[in-house]
């Protein structure tokens, strides 16, 4: 629902993805003996045991992904043509719009999901692991697990500790800004809290407007608050305070807030009338002079201005903490309990985990980092390479806020609440205590 | 409105025919049908959920597994939502607004602008096209429209005022920027449906009524107006279930957040998507089935009242 992607136009293709043509008909004729062959064919092929259901469309497995966007979906493509190529299997590949894709998961994982799924790493995935609805992928990554690095191996593991989840790339949240703009005012990379605070308040006698902030989608401000709570409190409180287990009315989340509120005058007028596009605009026309957000923002620029972009990681708060946490997102992929859980399907997501995979995957969208070691680093853009750099130096990988609690909390509580706090910066007490309440009813404790 | 008199009309003819002659076989199937299929209808696609609903407002039920699964928690969930959901007493609020505005400003406007186009002006027709016009569009598309006109840095307002009025994020204002086109759209329905009520009215009235002195004004309050009751009443229901049933467009607009929160906003944030809290957002449903039913029981005891003395 708030993933950092752009909204896209995409429609779901027509036709039932899980059923081959072949695996159609013998449904149809199965049910033609049972049922006088009305409207059976469908209720025939439901009917069907999921393992049989495989056997039927042997040889080929299908993915539902939420890669509508141009970009993934070419990718996506790409990384399935060579998957043909190398094993004979063949892939359907159902595309679904990014947005829409998470907000029916639940629907679509208890209905008749395709094998393979492109979804989330993080509490986000083991929250439909732990309601059942994702097939473990041990055996899928017992040759894998010396590919990844360890902070990847937990992400994708769920909470009873087998595999649900096969990563494919990551992008970690940083804050970008123009060289040019920086090297005109002669701007320096802030180190420390109060650096940054200076640099935004030169920024603004400059005429510029010091941070671009938008939350009109409602998450991108989830960045900024998941980063300004592991700078004052460390990764571990994140990960407390996202599991229901801290108190949102606590001391520390009260600073956060009010630390946050520090650095609201010097961000964009109207954040939440601004999409997050909007705000990569104002970077890109050298209206605003930083922008927190996921590299997925290098989306946005072409031709010289892309060439223009860097960023550094959001600055020290707490000595104690230093710079020892990010949010970096790992996308990838699930296989549904409900799918034909075939071996096609754990061959493809085998695949999926490669570093031949990725590299074709990255070779068509270079605004992430591949998540497996022996991805080719060497055909990285700058760019790229400082996100892998910052992932790997970076001793805590935190998945955002969206992937890193409940969905009902995340959707229905904090951007609420987060937005609340954007109109009205000063009600801080009323605010967390509210958060608490509602944390409270949904985690039940 | 088919679905219920159908049955009614077809129990009616039993009714009568059933003095006079026996029913033949077929006849008797052909009612079984004509009574059965819009009962399955009505019953299914209305009552069936709409119990439902009200039977899973007082569970816990997130959507996952069978509905086995959901527990029984009471009225947990209506106080939960009456206590600490900070979006429910705003989204009555901007329906309240929403209801008050078509009612008092829109709905008036458009009987205004019925009476005037009444009047045999020339052109007439061309008006009631450029009137009409925005009652064609969804208003998903009026909520893209919406976007374009009142973006901050790339709107037709701004650029046209010269101000840097942030029309759609800033709480305060958002919900009047968007009643404006929802005014727009509203306006012109209640025109055509006011005006073809006027059409069909008997010109004679008006005319004894300026034989006799009465004013424009004073005319359209004791004839026109107290003429077309049935037409009024029609133009009521509708302006109250065009507030009751807002969505689209503040959906289009910022999913419903923000300013622009509404009940129907509430229940399908809390019920679709990911969230799936489905008791809590049934009990939201509930509300607004509750609020909903009051205008329908006018409706309903109007169109039978007119039934009995037709």
């Amino acid at each position: 629902m708030s993933d950092p992607s752009p909204p896209a136009t995409e429609r779901r293709e027509v036709g039932n993805p899980t059923l081959s043509r072949r695996g159609l008909f013998a449904g149809g004729l199965a049910g033609a003996a049972a049922l006088y062959g009305l409207t059976a064919g469908g209720a025939a092929a439901r009917s069907l045991s999921p393992a049989l259901r495989g056997a039927l469309a042997a040889g080929t497995v299908s993915f539902g992904s939420n890669g509508s966007d141009p970009v993934p979906k070419k990718a996506y493509a790409n990384v399935f043509k060579a998957f043909t190529k190398k094993t004979g299997i063949g892939v359907k590949v159902n595309t679904v719009d990014h947005n829409t894709f998470q907000e029916q998961i639940n629907t679509y994982l208890q209905g008749q999901p395709q094998d393979v799924f492109t979804w989330f790493a993080g509490y986000r995935m083991q929250f439909f692991a732990s309601k059942g609805l994702l097939s473990p992928l041990d055996d899928v990554w017992a040759p894998l697990k010396s590919q990844f690095a360890s902070a990847y191996q937990n992400a994708s593991k769920g909470a009873d500790g087998h595999y649900y989840f096969v990563p494919i790339y990551a992008y970690p949240w940083a804050v970008h800004y123009r060289k040019s703009v920086w090297k005109q005012h002669g701007y320096t990379v802030p180190k420390t809290w109060d650096q940054f605070v200076a640099l935004a308040k030169k920024m603004q006698a400059d005429g510029l407007t010091p941070i671009a902030f938008t939350d009109k989608d409602g998450w991108p401000a989830m960045g900024t608050f998941d980063i300004i709570n592991m700078r004052m409190n460390g990764y571990d409180f994140h990960v407390r305070l996202m599991a229901g287990k801290a108190r949102w009315d606590s001391p520390q989340v009260k600073r956060v807030f009010n630390t946050w509120r520090e650095i609201l005058p010097y961000t964009s007028d109207g954040a939440l009338g601004l999409t997050w596009q909007e705000g990569a605009q104002q970077l890109a026309n050298k209206e605003a002079g930083m922008y927190m957000l996921g590299t997925f923002v290098g989306q946005q620029f072409t031709g010289a201005v892309q060439k223009d972009i860097d960023f550094f990681a959001y600055p020290m708060i707490n000595p104690k903490w230093g710079q020892d946490s990010i949010d970096a997102p790992i996308d990838g992929f699930c296989m549904a309990r409900k799918g034909s859980n075939s071996k096609e399907a754990k061959a493809l997501l085998s695949y999926l985990g490669s570093a031949a995979a990725e590299n074709i995957y990255l070779a068509s969208d270079p605004n992430d980092v591949g998540a497996n070691r022996n991805a080719n680093k060497s055909r990285y853009t700058p760019l790229q390479k400082k996100s892998a750099l910052l992932i790997a130096k970076t001793k805590h990988i935190a998945q955002y806020l969206d992937r890193d609690t409940r969905p009902d909390f995340a959707s229905t509580v904090m951007i609420p609440a987060l937005q609340q706090f954007l109109n009205k910066p000063d009600d801080v007490n009323g605010l967390v205590s509210s958060i608490q309440k509602q944390k409270v009813a949904i985690f039940g404790s | 409105m088919a679905t219920e008199a159908a049955p009614r009309l077809a129990t009616d003819g039993a009714q009568r025919r059933g003095r006079a002659v026996r029913l033949s076989t077929r006849d008797k199937l052909a009612l079984t049908l004509m009574v059965g299929i819009p009962l399955v209808l009505v019953g299914g696609l209305i009552w069936f959920p709409t119990i439902a609903s009200i039977l899973l407002s007082f569970t816990n039920w997130d959507g996952i597994g069978g509905v086995t699964t959901a527990h029984w928690i009471g009225t947990e969930n209506y106080h939960q939502v009456a206590t600490i959901y900070p979006p429910f007493w705003p989204a009555v609020e901007h329906n309240l607004i929403w209801l008050a505005f078509l009612t008092l400003v829109a709905t008036p406007f458009g009987l205004f602008l019925a009476y005037q186009l009444d009047k045999q002006l020339r052109g007439s027709r061309i008006y009631q096209s450029i009137f009409f016009l925005p009652v064609v569009l969804s208003f998903a598309i009026i909520g893209f429209i919406v976007q374009l006109i009142y973006s901050p840095t790339q709107g037709l307002v701004n650029g046209v005022l010269g101000t840097h009025t942030d029309w759609l994020g800033d709480p305060s204002i958002n919900l009047w920027a968007v009643l404006v086109l929802v005014g727009w759209r509203h306006a012109g329905y209640i025109m055509i449906l006011y005006l073809a009520g006027l059409k069909a009215m008997d010109p004679s009235l008006r005319e004894a009524a300026a034989i006799d002195g009465a004013g424009e004004w004073h005319a359209f309050r004791t004839v026109v107006f107290p003429s077309l009751w049935p037409i009024n009443i029609v133009i009521v229901v509708v302006t109250v279930i065009e507030a009751l049933r807002a969505f689209d467009i503040v959906y289009i607009v910022n999913k419903g957040r923000n300013g622009l929160e509404l009940l129907s906003i509430l229940v399908t944030n809390n019920i679709i998507g990911e969230a799936s809290r489905i008791g809590y957002g049934s009990a939201i449903a509930v509300i607004l089935i509750v609020i909903s039913i009051v205008p329908i029981v006018v409706f309903v005891w109007n169109s039978f009242r007119e039934t009995e003395q037709a």
